[in-house]
């Protein structure tokens, strides 16, 4: 197919803007923690834009989107980005430069990855994130991308619907980041002593970077410019509202309504509309998000108050809840009148859809989780997945990046 | 000499060192501080639950003054940095053995 100029600018676009969601995260997740590890939360997220952004031209964007192979990966007539070029792919995207396709997809990949570090900040060895995380990248997420958006990949001939990567992003990274905390354990002093965040500002700007961000995420995984992706982008902005007037409520019941929590809310509104968005009305975009922030408050009152889990940013209770309620509520809420392209969900009378959201949460879901913990082992049995005592309490800034967020005495 | 260090609300700097200097008692250092006494803390919120902080923001005010004005300067922060609620904080009175400018090396009363 010739090039379309409309659709090839706003797929740039839509890579440029996704890219810029991962120092979003680094910004949300750093103003979070206490001051003496910021740097060192703000680079799990940005050294992800290196080496991940390698990873995926060498080798992740052919072992996920290259031929086949019995649908579980894909195969080597990309690597290197072979046969990627300024002509578009015949399967993906066929209306863009194959390249356009294929940067946006990376954005994606970088993403996954820098989410999960939030389960365990204040306490990982920066060395051993990287290995685990060219690990996981290579033996999570290649799959499983190929499995729901590769041609071929099986839960892709099955059926399931993920638009723009409930399944792939966030419940991969949600679950993983569960299965890291059960390997890492709590931070020394938790839950007894108050972990303050440091500048609840900095969360602000990072979920502000994350909801513009997101535009691209989710209508750009349109992959055109026309009206799909107007569909997608109107229903990930009420979504995110949704969510964040819910948690902001819910909050204020409980006592007042906190600022972290409000933020916090509008991301899970994003989460849970991701794979929906250009499947259903921007009107289900509502009840998606509104639906996602109750699951994940209660949810995370139920893990971090009532059991205990040092899930430190809530990633598994922000993530993986709301990307399964998200992968879930696209088998309930989807209408072909949308997109004709998709399937119509149980509202429309089709309740196997919702069978098949179910079979993909499953298998992603377990497959990340089962895997997360045996990558996870081998890295904490060879190099240690944990700082030592010492520089724990020295703070990873120091111990593990020799810098400090706020350092001086002169002003 | 006496140094008189005095723990205060932070928004009473402004009414207390009008009173200080009222009384021409013009030199003085501020730092911000934490701390806590009968007030106890308060109850602040994370995304969900709640913890306490129980170090609360406060002044400490720091000068060095002739033994016969540590009456009047303890009268003027009273009366200044009062609100009858708890936190009002807490004055201290040390012995200073010796105080030297700096500028000139003026030692004692002449430095003060």
């Amino acid at each position: 197919m010739p090039i379309n100029t409309g659709d090839t600018a706003w797929l740039l676009m839509s890579s440029a803007l996704v890219m810029l969601m991962t120092p979003g995260l680094a910004l949300f997740y750093g103003g979070m923690v206490r001051r003496k590890n910021v740097l060192s939360t703000i680079m799990m997220s940005f050294a992800c834009l290196g080496l991940v952004g390698l990873i995926w031209v060498l080798y992740g964007y052919s072992f996920s989107f290259g031929t086949d192979h019995a649908g579980i990966i894909g195969g080597v007539n990309f690597l290197g980005l072979n046969n990627v070029g300024q002509d578009p792919s015949s399967i993906y995207a066929t209306t863009v430069p194959h390249l356009a396709f294929m940067i946006f997809q990376a954005m994606f990949a970088i993403i996954t990855v820098a989410l999960f570090t939030g389960a365990i900040v204040e306490r990982v060895k920066f060395s051993a994130l990287l290995v685990f995380s060219v690990l996981w990248l290579t033996i999570v997420y290649l799959p499983t991308a190929h499995w729901v958006w590769g041609s071929g990949g099986w839960l892709a001939k099955l059926g399931i619907l993920d638009f723009a990567g409930g399944t792939v992003v966030h419940i991969n990274a949600g679950v993983s980041a569960l299965a890291l905390v059960m390997l890492l354990g709590r931070r020394r002093g938790f839950p007894q002593d108050a972990m303050e965040p440091n500048n609840i500002p900095m969360v602000v700007l990072g979920a502000g970077l994350l909801w513009f961000g997101w535009f691209g995420f989710n209508a750009g995984s349109a992959l055109t410019s026309g009206g799909l992706a107007s569909s997608a982008f109107v229903a990930t902005n009420v979504a995110a509202a949704a969510a964040a007037f819910t948690w902001m409520i819910i909050s204020w019941i409980h006592k007042r309504p906190t600022v972290l929590g409000t933020v916090t809310g509008a991301v899970v509104g994003l989460v849970a509309i991701t794979p929906a968005a250009g499947f259903v009305t921007p009107l289900a975009g509502i009840a998606i998000g509104a639906i996602a922030a109750v699951i994940s408050y209660y949810g995370m009152v139920l893990l971090k108050i009532k059991r205990g889990m040092d899930d430190s940013l809530d990633v598994f209770a922000c993530h993986g809840l709301g990307g399964i309620w998200g992968a879930l509520a696209t088998g309930i809420f989807a209408t072909v009148s949308v997109n004709p392209a998709g399937a119509d969900g149980l509202i429309m009378g089709n309740a196997m859809q919702l069978l098949k959201q179910l079979i993909g949460v499953i298998s992603v879901g377990g497959f990340a989780f089962i895997m997360t913990l045996v990558l996870g082992k081998l890295v904490d049995k060879t190099i240690g997945l944990r700082v030592g005592q010492v520089e724990e309490t020295v703070g990873l800034d120091i111990s593990q990046h020799g810098e400090r967020a706020y350092g001086g005495f002169l002003r | 000499m006496k140094k008189i260090e005095a723990i205060i609300r932070e928004e009473r700097l402004d009414a207390v060192k009008k009173a200080l200097e009222e009384k021409s008692y013009f030199g003085m250092t501020v730092s911000e501080v934490s701390g806590r006494g009968k007030q106890k803390g308060l109850s602040l919120q994370w995304r969900v639950g709640e913890y306490r902080v129980d170090l609360l923001p406060k002044l400490k005010i720091e000068l060095v003054v002739l033994d016969e004005d540590v009456p009047p300067v303890i009268d003027a922060i009273i009366s200044s940095a009062r609100t009858g609620d708890a936190g009002d904080g807490k004055i201290f009175v040390i012995p200073v053995e010796m105080a030297v400018r700096v500028r000139t090396g003026d030692r004692n009363e002449a430095a003060i």
